[in-house]
């Protein structure tokens, strides 16, 4: 389990099964910490609210590109036009000057634009100038928001014919947490949200099912014809899923993050505030609780609602019991130790199982949990434990 | 959007040679096109861009905005934004009630941009009453018009106006008559100088005392005009009737007008001086009186204005052009002619009969647009025939404004300005070196973090990465010309994202021949059966992917749609690249040696990805029954 080789060769034993984290049978945690970063993501949305851009209030942003412009230079060009609220003024980089004013007035907008160059000596070439106006951001969050619900409906309906409405339903609310969880944070941090920030949101939308789809697709290969035998229950098979599509999962996440983390520094540090920032910063929030629902949120719910049905109560009844037998078969002597060697791979499960569904067979696993004790250990120990397998 | 699977089974040199033939294609009539660049959007050339939104009318319905009136506003606005010789500004409508004008950089951009800003609908309504209020302290005229031409209609008044001290003369101070007598003689003047027998109008410029909004009549002028008049232009107009006298007089006549005492009581409140008040943008009724200020100040005065219910609509004038005087003996200043339909000339017909009978100011009609009063000119006859002619010292420049104001301001919608923004060449250049520079270091980091897991495998993932950039920088380019994409920053961020979403197919493709190996098979068999597995799973990812852009293109307006665009479109190329390169070039790549035999640096390493069994023994175990791969 040390070493280098260990990591090197952890993806074939993830896909085996000799190392496997019960990512679905550990789901109180994760939803535990689900729900604490939800909370959090919740408060700061009351409590400090978001900071808007001028894009949602209306109002002019000016840049002046020209080096060696104070910020009190600036202010005082602008004093004139400042209108009921105070200027905004901020040096971006060297060579720019950002100011920002309430005034919505349209009429006003090359006025000023032209007085500042006048004022500040800067060719009016190079001053940049947005205006918005006040409903503008109002409109951009409906169609957004618009946008959002559509979408949704679309695809809940695609990934209920796809795969299954329990898959959909699974797969919505890790969206939903993915979103609230970025919003959360925008909020907490007061990163000022602007349409790229919008944009960035609904971009999140299409990879974090893009994540989720593509554990589903091996959940359901791995859960395929699980009533036919009695060795897995359901949330096993799909925990042994999830694990074997974890290292790609890892590796999809951080391609897609890296280019996005680049995008934010070059349009964070290089180039001071700006789409391209606000795009990459929600995106890179986004993309990160995407990556995290998809393996702690989505498979694990999807695993609760299957569990559910009367076939996988059942199964899981057929699981139990089978143990129970070949644990008595095990206490008997070696020759159970091999038999379970050969055919059970991820268990110890059950009584986390168990204890969901609420049936009584709690007994019946801790007794086998007692005798078999590598599942106990593994569930214990909270790191992948290796299985005598090969 | 699955792609031929013949054509990849069996014969993966064919699908290689296909999309190598499609790529040269595409470069092809890129360089037969002169199109080797993509076109590039508003923030990254720079340029103005203008983002309306059709309001619905003030007691109208939200009817009016469908798609007939939007085109029609599209045209105008095209034709005025055109009118300034602006090269390839684009409109468009986006939705059902955007309108997004890009002007780029250069000659007429800030006229045009400005103009754009101007749409509103227009309104001829007859003055009631007017008083004049001057500007705030420090704008005094820098918008003076120079002295030197006096208006050709009526040089007695010009002489009259220059050799009078402004406000301290006589007649400013008796308005009713003088008011009167003086319009009149403007008008036969003017009527008579006319070959089309039109009349007259006058801007209104004159020169004004300074009368402060509230100051009841009685009081002297000269009181309060400090020093701004002298350096004012000779007036055109003697009629300088301070109006506080013909609103004692008009007072009793303007309720008939519909003019309530909250109306008046606003009238006295408005300060025209203040731009919040002055209101431009506002949509007014016109059905009732209201409220309105001079769109600009003259000679450091604004004029303020009760308006009666609109006599003509915007609509209803056919034409109106900057024209130089052209009857004979006419010298001096531009002036414009109007023309209107029939309809406007039944009503104008009317509305210049009634008015020319009225005194001043009641002889006047306002030209309203966007809620303020672009021109009032008095009116001194009946004016049948449907046309018109507004004279005044106007320069050139102003008399073509104002002709493409009163030509395009006649919009069948109302628009409020949504977004603008004015982005320099330098700015949006850095922007574009920003984004390319982010999307370099994003493609490195890739590329380093492929080879350093995939080795081999890493190197195939980024020539199939190129393969998907070399596609999308000549579809972006091609489809400049040809469905006027312009690529702009939000779509410069959709592509370098989409580095990672496309290299996510060719992991989740690796992964699932990894699986194979590692259940022991030997390369070229687990390359075949990996496949069907991946290809669903490409697919059914790529299509929630695909669907997220597509909606957030439909549902987006401006910028963001670039952003959906790109998406989509990598998104697309991406099934195309897997299908066409990536897979084949795998099924050829697994008959090669460096491959097939697992070496260490070619990421298919069995030992390295423990494998049970060495390659070349084919396993025999049945592998589990719940992860038997199937062919989709």
């Amino acid at each position: 389990m040390a070493g280098l080789s260990s990591l090197r060769t952890i993806g074939h034993r993830l896909y085996t099964g000799e190392v496997e984290y019960d990512f679905v049978g550990r789901k109180k945690k994760w939803y535990a910490l689900s729900a604490l970063i939800l909370i959090l993501a919740v408060g700061g949305l009351l409590g400090r609210g978001l900071s808007q851009g001028i894009e949602f209030k209306g109002g002019a942003v000016y840049t002046v590109n020209q080096g060696g412009i104070s910020v009190a230079q600036a202010h005082e060009a602008i004093e004139e036009f400042r209108g009921e609220h105070e200027p905004i003024i901020q040096k971006v980089g060297k060579e720019q000057v950002r100011i920002q004013i309430a005034s919505k007035d349209t009429g006003k907008f090359n006025e000023i634009r032209d007085a500042l160059s006048a004022k500040l000596g800067v060719p009016a070439d190079k001053v940049d100038a947005e205006l918005v106006g006040p409903s503008w951001g109002k409109e951009i969050s409906n169609k957004a928001l618009q946008g959002l619900l559509i979408f949704m409906v679309l695809v809940t309906i695609y990934l209920a014919v796809a795969f299954e409405w329990r898959m959909a339903i699974a797969a919505l609310v890790a969206l939903v947490h993915d979103i609230v969880i970025t919003i959360g944070v925008y909020a907490l941090v007061g990163f000022e949200v602007t349409p790229g920030t919008v944009i960035g949101l609904l971009t999140i939308l299409g990879y974090s099912l893009y994540d989720t789809v593509v554990v589903f697709d091996t959940v359901k290969e791995t859960t395929r014809g699980i009533t036919k035998q009695n060795k897995m229950t359901f949330s096993e098979a799909a925990n042994r899923g999830l694990n074997q599509t974890l290292v790609r999962s890892i590796n999809t996440s951080v391609v897609a993050l890296l280019p996005v983390a680049s995008l934010l520094f070059v349009g964070g540090g290089l180039l001071g505030a700006g789409m391209l920032k606000d795009i990459a910063l929600s995106l890179f929030v986004g993309l990160a609780a995407g990556a995290f629902s998809s393996i702690f949120i989505a498979t694990p719910l999807y695993a609760d609602l299957k569990e559910r049905t009367p076939e996988m109560r059942a199964l899981a009844k057929r699981v139990e019991q089978h143990r129970a037998a070949q644990a008595k078969a095990a206490a008997r002597g070696e020759a159970g130790d091999a038999a379970e060697a050969s055919d059970a791979p991820a268990d110890g499960d059950a009584d986390d199982q168990d204890g969901d569904d609420g049936e009584p067979a709690g007994a019946g696993s801790a007794g086998s949990g007692g005798i078999r004790r590598q599942p106990a250990r593994n569930r214990r120990a909270g790191r992948p434990s290796g299985k005598r397998k090969h | 959007m699955a792609a031929p699977k013949s054509s990849t089974r069996g014969h993966p040199g064919r699908a290689l040679v296909f999309i190598t033939v499609v790529i040269a294609a595409l470069y092809g009539i890129m360089f037969a096109t002169g199109d080797t660049t993509p076109r590039l959007g508003i923030d990254l050339a720079g340029g103005t861009s203008v983002t309306l939104k059709a309001k619905p009318d003030a007691g109208g319905s939200k009817s009016a905005v469908n798609a007939e009136n939007m085109n029609t506003a599209v045209q105008i606005i095209r034709d005025r934004v055109n009118a300034f010789g602006v090269s390839e500004a684009e409109v468009q409508t986006q939705g059902s009630e955007h309108i997004v004008i890009n002007i780029p950089k250069g000659k007429g951009e800030a006229e045009a941009a400005k103009q754009v800003g101007q749409t509103a609908k227009l309104y001829f309504r007859p003055v009631l009453q007017t008083e004049y209020q001057p500007d705030t302290p420090p704008t005094t005229p820098a918008t003076t018009p120079p002295a030197s031409t006096p208006p050709a209609s009526n040089p007695p008044q010009g002489q009259g106006a220059a050799t009078t001290p402004p406000s301290a003369s006589p007649p400013a101070t008796t308005p009713a008559a003088t008011g009167t007598g003086a319009a009149k003689a403007t008008a036969t003047a003017t009527a008579s100088a006319k070959a089309t027998g039109t009349a007259t109008a006058k801007p209104q410029s004159r020169v004004i005392p300074d009368l402060k909004q509230d100051t009841p009549s009685p009081t002297p002028p000269a009181a309060n005009t400090p020093g701004a008049p002298a350096t004012t232009p000779p007036p055109i107009d003697m009629t300088q009737p301070v109006t506080p006298p013909s609103s004692n007089g008009a007072g009793a006549d303007l309720t008939k007008y519909g003019v309530t005492p909250e109306l008046q009581a606003q009238f006295t409140a408005l300060n025209c001086a203040d731009p919040a008040q002055r209101g431009v943008g506002n949509q007014t009724d016109p059905t009732k009186p209201t409220v309105a200020c001079s769109a600009k100040p003259q000679n450091g005065t604004y004029e303020k204005y009760i308006l009666g219910p609109a006599a003509i609509d915007g609509t209803d004038l056919s034409s109106s052009n900057a024209q130089l005087p052209t009857g004979p003996g006419q010298i001096g200043g531009w002036e414009v002619a109007l023309k209107f339909d029939g309809t406007g000339t039944d009503k104008f017909t009317k509305i210049t009969g009634d008015l020319a009978e009225g005194q001043y100011p009641t002889n006047r009609f306002a030209v309203e647009l966007d809620g303020v009063v672009v021109v009032a000119p008095t009116v001194s006859t009946e004016l049948p025939g449907g046309q018109a002619v507004i004279t005044g010292d106007f320069s050139q420049k102003e008399a073509k404004n104002l002709a493409n104001v009163l030509k395009y301001g006649a919009l069948p919608l109302s628009f409020e300005m949504s977004e603008v923004s004015k982005v320099s060449a330098a700015l949006g250049s850095d922007q574009l070196r920003g984004g390319l520079i982010a999307g370099a270091i994003g493609l490195f980091l890739v590329a380093l973090y492929s080879i350093m897991y995939y080795r081999g495998l890493g190197v195939v993932s980024l020539v199939s990465l190129a393969i998907s950039g070399l596609l999308t920088y000549a579809i972006m380019c091609l489809l400049g010309r040809g469905i006027g994409f312009a690529l702009n920053l939000p779509a410069v961020c959709g592509a370098i994202a989409a580095i990672g979403i496309t290299a996510d197919s060719f992991i989740v493709y690796f992964e699932r021949i990894r699986d194979e190996v590692r259940e022991g098979k030997s390369l070229q068999p687990a390359v075949a059966r990996a496949w069907p597995r991946a290809r669903r799973t490409i697919l059914v990812s790529d299509f929630v992917s695909f669907l997220a852009a597509a909606v957030l293109y439909w549902v987006s307006v401006g910028k963001v749609k670039g952003f959906a665009f790109t998406l989509g479109l990598t998104t697309l190329l991406d099934v195309v690249v897997v299908f066409l390169f990536t897979k084949p070039l795998m099924v050829i790549l697994a008959r090669k040696k460096f491959f097939a035999s697992g070496h260490p640096w070619s990421g298919l390493d069995p030992a390295r990805l423990g494998a049970k069994r060495p390659l070349a023994y084919r396993a025999t175990r049945r592998p589990r029954a719940n992860v038997e791969p199937k062919e989709a």
